[in-house]
């Protein structure tokens, strides 16, 4: 601003500035707790593409094994022959990832930050308002859906659990027997059917939130925004829901 | 017909300055007024303190009709009490009942150090209002009314978001201590008067990166604007959010274009 302030001695016991050292652009720009929640936002979107297209992808298992792995190797011709094969999806892969490392080192980073900005709690207890179940537990779903999100791979992509406990071989072309395998095992099913409420639980505080971060706020549409979470949630889950409960009923398998 | 609550048990923090680890203490009280302020209750129990040679307690408090914002209290872990859309001063015993136990803290944050017992420095705001919080214009005779056209819903919003008082109490109810209520009404009551536009991306700038000094961040879990005394709508933390990007993003240059 164009004023020079003085700046005053402090008080006995007034709170001391946070000092930053001045960065290249972007990386300024996420030094900020307002940067790191545009980055959550923007890589929250990106995941929440991919967690709903990764669902709607696989309801092709319930046209039969036929159709599902034919549409996992439409996958790694994507955009073939203009990038040769898997490229777009080793592509769409990174991307993912970086968004994932990104998401997790803004959110740890952040809530480093907070815990620093209320460093003595409260004595008594709260009483919360309107803070909901989804909100307060973001930091919990997260973890959840990290832990699971390990696992899923090391079962479905490696193929290195898919049949710890269970029966059959792991054939990386077979996506669907891979599934009917994993799912055939009902403490998977459990574990996989939890996690995925935890995701819904996390995406209906995190879609809801990415539009307050990014300031894409109209009086006209505001209204919407939690219906929008709250479709995206129900979505996802309940389709992912639907396969394991689809393989331990026999309407998969 | 006023009545009178009896046996109120107060559990008060007592600190005796910014570096004491402090502790609660309670206080049995009678003979209480319904229609005594919370603020009235606390000085009938600091008349009573000092009568009994003890310590009065020390809290904040300045106009007691909810336009200051000087008071604070966290009363039974809501900031400014289980009353909505009124700080504590307007806070009345009637809300109590008798036997009742009440919890009274002090807001916490580190970035408003406690001063003793029930009083916080606030200062960290008053950093924030110095980055920005103004319109840098000539001064002189007051200009005619009318002479700059402010569109009737745009100074209503203006309106809504001065309305804030600056008590802490978005930061105080906040789970991470973030002070983004409070900051983006500040921002938003000049952002969208056309007299605040020419300074419009360097005050969000300034404002945001000083609140970012001493505040936690906003996680929008909407605490903050249930608690505030004003009602004032997270919307305007949107608004920031959205400035902020704006500021950081645009060629000043040719910001006369859009």
């Amino acid at each position: 601003m164009a004023q020079a302030v003085q700046t005053r001695g402090p008080v006995t016991g007034t709170a001391a500035a946070r000092t930053r050292r001045k960065k290249p652009f972007l990386l300024d720009l996420y030094s900020t707790a307002v940067g790191k929640k545009y980055v959550m936002a923007i890589t929250g979107i990106m995941m929440i593409g991919f967690v709903v297209a990764h669902m709607i992808g696989n309801l092709k298992m319930y046209l039969g094994a036929a159709d599902l792995n034919h549409y996992a190797d439409f996958l790694k011709h994507l955009l073939y022959p203009l990038a040769p094969k898997g490229v777009t999806l080793w592509l769409m892969r990174a991307g993912l990832l970086a968004a994932l490392v990104l998401h997790v080192h803004a959110a740890y980073s952040l809530t480093r930050l907070n815990h620093q900005a209320r460093a003595v709690k409260y004595q008594g207890p709260r009483d919360y308002q309107v803070a909901n179940f989804a909100s307060r537990t973001m930091r919990m779903t997260g973890i959840v859906v990290a832990l699971f999100l390990i696992w899923h791979l090391l079962d479905l992509t490696f193929g290195t659990v898919n049949t710890v406990g269970g029966s059959g071989t792991f054939v990386r072309e077979d996506v669907y027997q891979n599934v009917v395998n994993s799912f055939n095992r009902p403490v998977v099913a459990i574990f996989y059917i939890l996690a995925n409420i935890a995701l819904g639980v996390h995406l209906f505080h995190g879609t809801w939130s990415l539009f307050q971060s990014m300031g894409w706020n109209n009086p006209r549409f505001n209204s919407w925004r939690r219906g929008i979470a709250a479709g995206i949630a129900t979505l996802v889950v309940v389709g992912n829901v639907s396969f394991p409960i689809a393989v331990l009923t026999n309407v998969v398998g | 017909m006023s009545h009178h609550l009896q046996n109120l048990v107060l559990k008060i923090w007592r600190q005796t300055g910014p570096n004491d680890a402090g502790h609660f203490e309670s206080y049995r009280i009678d003979d209480i007024s319904d229609e005594a302020s919370f603020l009235e209750m606390l000085d009938v129990l600091n008349e009573r303190l000092i009568a009994d040679g003890k310590e009065a307690i020390v809290f904040d408090h300045d106009c007691r009709e909810g336009i200051c914002g000087t008071c604070s209290l966290m009363i039974n872990g809501q900031a400014h009490g289980p009353q909505k859309g009124t700080a504590t001063c307007q806070l009345h015993m009637r809300t109590f009942r008798s036997g009742d136990e009440i919890v009274v803290e002090p807001w916490r944050a580190t970035a408003f150090p406690i001063i003793k017992d029930l009083m916080v420095d606030r200062a960290a705001f008053d950093r924030i209002i110095e980055a920005g919080g103004f319109i840098t214009a000539d001064t002189g005779g007051a200009p005619d009314a009318n002479l700059i056209p402010v569109p009737k819903p745009v100074a209503d919003a203006a309106m809504d978001a001065a309305e804030c008082i600056g008590c802490g109490a978005c930061v105080a109810a906040c789970p991470n201590g973030a002070a983004n209520l409070f900051t983006s009404a500040k921002i938003a009551h000049l952002n969208l008067l056309p007299q605040g536009q020419a300074e419009r991306y360097s005050r969000v700038e300034a404002m945001v990166d000083t609140m970012d000094q001493y505040f936690g961040s906003c996680t929008n879990h909407g605490e903050c604007e249930a608690a505030c005394p004003k009602g004032i709508s997270i919307d305007f933390i949107a608004m920031m959010n959205q400035d902020y990007r704006k500021a950081k993003f645009k060629n000043r240059k040719a910001l006369a274009r859009t």
